[in-house]
């Protein structure tokens, strides 16, 4: 029809494609997305994905098991814990290495503060993408507090290289556990602030409640995983349902989406259940410094680390979801293969189908709700 | 300087050209480097107190280097742009894109004439004052329009029809509001306006009725939508548009842009104050009898306190809100704002034929009623920054 009036010399208007990133202040990183509008309105968003690939899945062919620890902190840099441990487990798996009980509460301790700083560099980059700039900052002022914690259990703020094969690299002194314990007794109120600014804000719920719709059928199908799928109310966490570490041991709840305020799945909804993961992290927290025993923090491992031949696929719950390894051995001191499945590269598939029809400013809020994360797509 | 020129014309300097002209060109001179001198600092030092406000309120600590407490920051900024390389990218529109940050920085500039500043300190008291605001902020949405199209990026555009679109729809509730005080006031001089009112709060137009005093709140929410400040900044917003209709300025005509929006930010709480607060009017004390040059420093300070509270709300909700949505801003101005302001000026010509005791009482009784408000808001506001354990974070002399 466009073309029949272009021809006769009338009105005519023809889409507008544009490529929102790879330098785009709210993609997060380094992603693309080929976007055709009209207007402001969004026919299609085509993801782009792989201007942030490092190998590290063929890294791990080249460096033995205990080196590619480091490496795996690289997979997603805001929560570096969760590669870390899902390495190490793997790598347990195969040759059947014990962990030492207190090293799994360090690991869970560890990795639950981790899980909360993820949170808050989503909740906090959220609510920028909205409009709201000084939660990002409060946010961010928290995460310092937690990064400061992590410099003193292991060293480094952000890629931690913390657990090891059979535990965990360094104890968790008894005074950081004081100062973990206060924190988390300061972070509580913090949290409710938090909501008092951002996620009871109207125009924050207005730009967000009904808007990106993920039905349950949907997040199965397109393989969500971690808080996006529990957005859409379905109660699925590795946690509880595959459980690992200590987390058996542990008494938390799992938040899923109520349509707290739009429609079941929406970008209220998985925005609500990282807010409230938060808290059960803090739950977490409070059990494991009370129950963490006495006792090395890693087993005996040999330094040249040769698992039995075989595979196996170890997964945790990432703030990002469901991320697993899966490791093959040839019985030699390098894996033969590794591949990383990560949360945010299935996330990443389903925005082409949400984004039909909305607006340019709610895909904002659509890659954003769904957390999705450059380093962790690409690996 | 009139017996400068006069020796100027005297020695020669300006031989062939008629003394009317030299006049003309002087005054248009002489106004342009006062109104530059005092613009220009005006806009620097509201970046600044606006960076360090925002910093305050996001616990950190904002510019504190250059100057005392950093207040010379602006300079610095300033500096820095004018010595950048001026570019203007190979696609775009040369001279559309050089000329759009004037076109924007003239419509803010031109609204200095008319700021009542004090009793006698005003450029040109135009009898047609305000409306000649609502004219020349019109030109704004010219100039972005033009930065937007004539930058070739589509980012650029998008910002450019989004602040079209938002800028004219806003100018129906803020005119509709200034037209209930013009009825008030029964003229459209900036300093007729102010003179129809009172020193006390409760001869303030503000409190003259219920009516006003909502008038009041519609003004300043569509005036910070036709400043594009936050909850309205969808024409730059950084986190859909890159930056919008700015997106690829650079140096002094990027810094034009920004002027124009932190003087924008005085001009709204200069007019806002002048049609509702009572602008430099103070009270009568027996010290400024004998001494006018007294008064009319007080007059400018009071003035310049009252603008700069509404300055620092608009850096205060700008602090706290996101950003709406291009159609909700659209559906906030035409379902709810237009009809209200309607609603405002049908309801103040209603009052408008009350005895005056009868006005004066219902002004006591708003302005009480406001003060309640205003009081229970503070509480409000000690309440939460107690809840939030500020000790931690808050060193106000940072």
């Amino acid at each position: 029809m466009n073309e029949t009036a272009q021809e006769q010399g009338g009105f005519y208007t023809e889409d507008m494609t544009i490529s929102v990133g790879p330098q785009h202040p709210s993609t997060h990183g380094v992603l693309r997305f080929v976007v055709k509008t009209d207007g402001e309105v969004i026919s299609e968003a085509i993801p782009d994905v792989g201007y942030l690939h490092r190998s590290i899945e063929k890294i791990g062919e080249k460096v033995t098991y205990h080196g590619y620890v480091p490496y795996t902190d690289r997979a997603d840099y805001l929560a570096a814990m969760f590669a870390n441990q899902a390495f190490c487990m793997a790598a347990e798996k195969l040759a059947g290495t014990e962990v030492t009980r207190r090293g799994e509460f360090c690991r869970v301790i560890a990795c639950e503060l981790n899980r909360i700083a993820s949170h808050l560099i989503s909740v906090g980059t959220f609510g920028q993408d909205i409009g709201a700039m000084t939660p990002f900052v409060h946010a961010l002022r928290e995460r310092e507090t937690i990064n400061n914690l992590m410099e003193e259990i292991c060293g480094a703020r952000l890629t931690y290289n913390y657990i090891r094969i059979g535990g965990v690299g360094y104890d968790i002194l008894p005074e950081t556990c004081a100062k973990i314990t206060d924190f988390i007794d300061h972070f509580e109120p913090i949290v409710s602030e938090f909501n008092r600014l951002l996620s009871g804000n109207k125009i924050f719920i207005e730009r967000l409640a009904g808007v990106a719709v993920v039905s349950k059928e949907d997040a199965l199908s397109y393989n969500l995983v971690g808080p996006n799928l529990r957005g859409s109310g379905i109660k699925w966490d590795i946690r509880r349902d595959i459980p690992y570490s200590v987390y058996p041991e542990l008494d938390f709840d799992v938040p899923i989406g109520t349509a707290h305020v739009g429609a079941l799945g929406d970008s209220f909804d998985r925005y609500w259940v990282r807010i409230r993961e938060m808290q059960e992290s803090v739950n977490i927290l409070r059990q494991c410094l009370k129950m963490m025993p006495k006792g090395p923090a890693i087993s005996k491992v040999p330094r040249k680390f040769r698992p039995p031949v075989g595979e196996c696929y170890a997964r945790v719950e990432a703030p990002r979801g469901d991320m697993g390894f899966y490791v093959v051995s040839d019985g030699s001191e390098y894996p033969y293969r590794v591949r990383i499945r990560t949360g945010s590269y299935t996330a990443m598939s389903i925005i082409d189908k949400l984004s039909k029809g909305i607006m340019l400013a709610d895909l904002i809020a659509l890659i954003g709700s769904l957390d999705v994360d450059a380093p962790e797509i690409d690996r | 300087m009139q017996a400068f020129i006069d020796q100027l014309i005297k020695d020669g300097a300006f031989a062939g050209v008629p003394k009317e002209v030299v006049y003309a060109i002087a005054m248009v001179v002489v106004a342009l480097v006062v109104l530059s001198a005092f613009v220009a600092p005006l806009a620097g030092v509201t970046s600044w107190l606006e960076r360090r406000v925002w910093a305050r309120m996001q616990s950190r600590v904002g510019p504190n280097r250059v100057g005392p407490q950093g207040i010379l920051q602006w300079l610095a900024d300033g500096i820095k742009n004018l010595l950048k390389e001026d570019l203007i990218p190979s696609a775009s529109d040369a001279k559309l894109f050089s000329l759009a940050p004037y076109i924007v920085f003239m419509g803010f500039l031109c609204t200095f004439v008319v700021i009542p500043f004090g009793a006698n300190l005003i450029v040109a008291d135009l009898n047609i004052g305000i409306l000649y605001i609502l004219a020349v902020t019109s030109l704004v949405v010219v100039g972005i329009l033009m930065a937007g199209w004539a930058s070739n990026n589509k980012w650029s555009l998008l910002g450019g029809m989004r602040s079209a679109a938002q800028i004219v729809s806003y100018e129906i509730p803020a005119g509709l509001s200034i037209l209930t005080i013009i009825f008030l006031a029964g003229t459209m001089s900036m300093q007729g306006i102010i003179k129809a009112q009172g020193w006390a709060p409760w001869d303030w137009f503000l409190f003259d009725n219920p009516f006003t005093f909502a008038a009041f709140f519609l003004y300043f929410t569509a005036a910070l939508a036709e400043g594009n400040r936050t909850p309205f900044d969808i024409p730059e917003a950084e986190s859909e548009l890159v930056a919008g209709y700015v997106t690829e300025y650079s140096g002094m005509r990027f810094l034009f842009f920004f002027f124009a929006e932190w003087g924008n930010l005085y001009v709204i709480g200069a007019v806002a104050t002048t049609l509702f607060l009572g602008g430099w009017q103070v009270p009568p004390l027996p010290i400024f009898d004998n001494s006018p040059v007294l008064l009319g420093i007080a007059q400018f300070v009071t003035f310049f306190l009252k603008a700069y509270a509404w300055v620092f709300i608009a850096m205060w909700v700008r602090a706290t809100l996101p950003r709406v949505r291009v159609d909700q801003l659209m559906g906030l101005c035409w379902k709810y704002m237009v009809p209200l302001s309607f609603v405002c000026l049908l309801g103040t010509i209603g009052f408008m034929f009350m005895p005056a005791d009868g006005r004066r009482i219902f002004g006591i009784i708003t302005f009480g009623f406001a003060l309640a408000t205003m009081i229970n808001f503070f509480r409000r506001v000690v309440f939460q920054i107690r809840a939030a354990k500020p000790e931690l974070y808050f060193k106000p002399q940072i």
